[in-house]
């Protein structure tokens, strides 16, 4: 079973998981208060959501080869399905609105072509 | 008295519900379309338990990315839970048998439930985790039920991972109203898409986004000033 690739990526991915929630449990508490640990805390998590948004984009592509705009999986729709997430979320502040709006107007779309 | 006390449990994890169930279902349901086994799937949910570091596993899965490059990923994706833990370093002190349990599963939403709780014990504490849980894996369930059946056209579900990760950054930026992380990572982010393969995108954007948060830390120190913007 250990030799199966699926079930070592599941193992490392829970150890990994499991290591950054125990950290500083089993660290020492006055590290807690060492200033770069602040400054990681404080600066660290809201850079890596907005590398994780670039990362989850990478694939955006706007315009075909041959100029016309791209209306695939990876073209208009994912842009347009990403402005009314980050719209709703600004209007309404409702996490699960925003994801489930923008979800299901992105499925919509790649699903019943959106090209004409 | 005990059922009184899951009540109160099952009530203060309402919210979470509403977003587990879903997201759940839609981890599932990528999971099964990406060609992942139901019970590997299930495993997940149940032995990682994170959401978005889950739906990364999946992603780096589909890639063929090796097992060094998911571990470093996971960690960083994950390393914001070690600020949660240290926050609660006081308040889990004395919990006994349920402590492993309550750092295991200490996600966003279980974190931010624990820690606006205004009458803290274990016992409920542990139950509003496990509940959590219980929560993520049936919605992982009824996504894999869902995604095996082709119930419905799934294409294009797995923008609700985009669109999860849009809303935390906008949740990030309201809190901290300062420019500079979402600078850094524009930087980084975008450099590492023009300049690296796609396997090493990820490390490379926020391994140099850590390197470049610690000059800037480096370089106030160095001025004295320990309110650095």
């Amino acid at each position: 079973m250990l030799s199966d690739p699926i079930w070592q990526l599941i193992l490392v991915c829970a150890l990994a998981t499991f290591a950054t929630r125990l950290l500083p449990f089993v660290a020492l508490s006055r590290q807690a208060d060492h200033p770069l640990i602040l400054h990681l805390g404080r600066y660290l998590p809201p850079a890596v959501m907005l590398i994780l948004v670039i990362y989850a984009l990478r694939d955006f592509t706007p315009l075909m080869p041959d100029w016309r705009l791209n209306m695939g999986d990876d073209g208009l729709p994912m842009l347009v399905a990403s402005i009314m997430v980050a719209g709703m979320h600004l209007w309404r502040r409702n996490a699960l609105l925003s994801i489930m709006l923008g979800t299901g107007a992105y499925m919509l779309m790649v699903q019943l072509g959106w090209s004409g | 008295m005990i059922s009184q006390m899951w009540r109160e449990a099952g009530q203060q994890t309402l919210p979470v519900m509403f977003g587990y169930l879903p997201l759940g279902a839609a981890f599932g349901i990528v999971a099964i379309e990406v060609g992942i086994p139901w019970y590997a799937a299930a495993a997940m949910s149940l032995i990682i338990y994170a959401g978005a570091g889950q739906f990364l596993a999946t992603t780096l899965l589909a890639a063929g990315a090796g097992l060094t490059e998911v571990a470093v990923a996971t960690v960083m994706l994950n390393s914001r839970h070690v600020f949660y833990g240290l926050s609660l370093l006081k308040r889990f002190q004395g919990a006994g048998w349920r402590k492993p349990y309550m750092i295991f599963a200490l996600t966003d939403e279980t974190y931010s439930l624990l820690t606006s709780q205004s009458a803290y014990s274990h016992t409920l504490g542990f139950r509003v985790s496990l509940l959590n849980q219980l929560w993520w894996c049936t919605g992982t369930l009824i996504g894999i039920a869902v995604g095996s059946a082709q119930l419905f056209n799934s294409q294009g579900i797995e923008f609700a991972l985009t669109a999860l990760f849009i809303v935390l950054t906008l949740e990030q930026a309201r809190r901290l109203k300062q420019s500079l992380p979402f600078l850094i990572a524009l930087v980084t982010g975008l450099g590492a898409l023009f300049l690296l393969p796609e396997r090493h995108l990820l490390l490379g954007a926020i391994g140099s986004a850590s390197l470049l948060l610690l000059v800037h830390y480096r370089f106030y120190q160095r001025r004295g000033d320990h309110h650095a913007v």
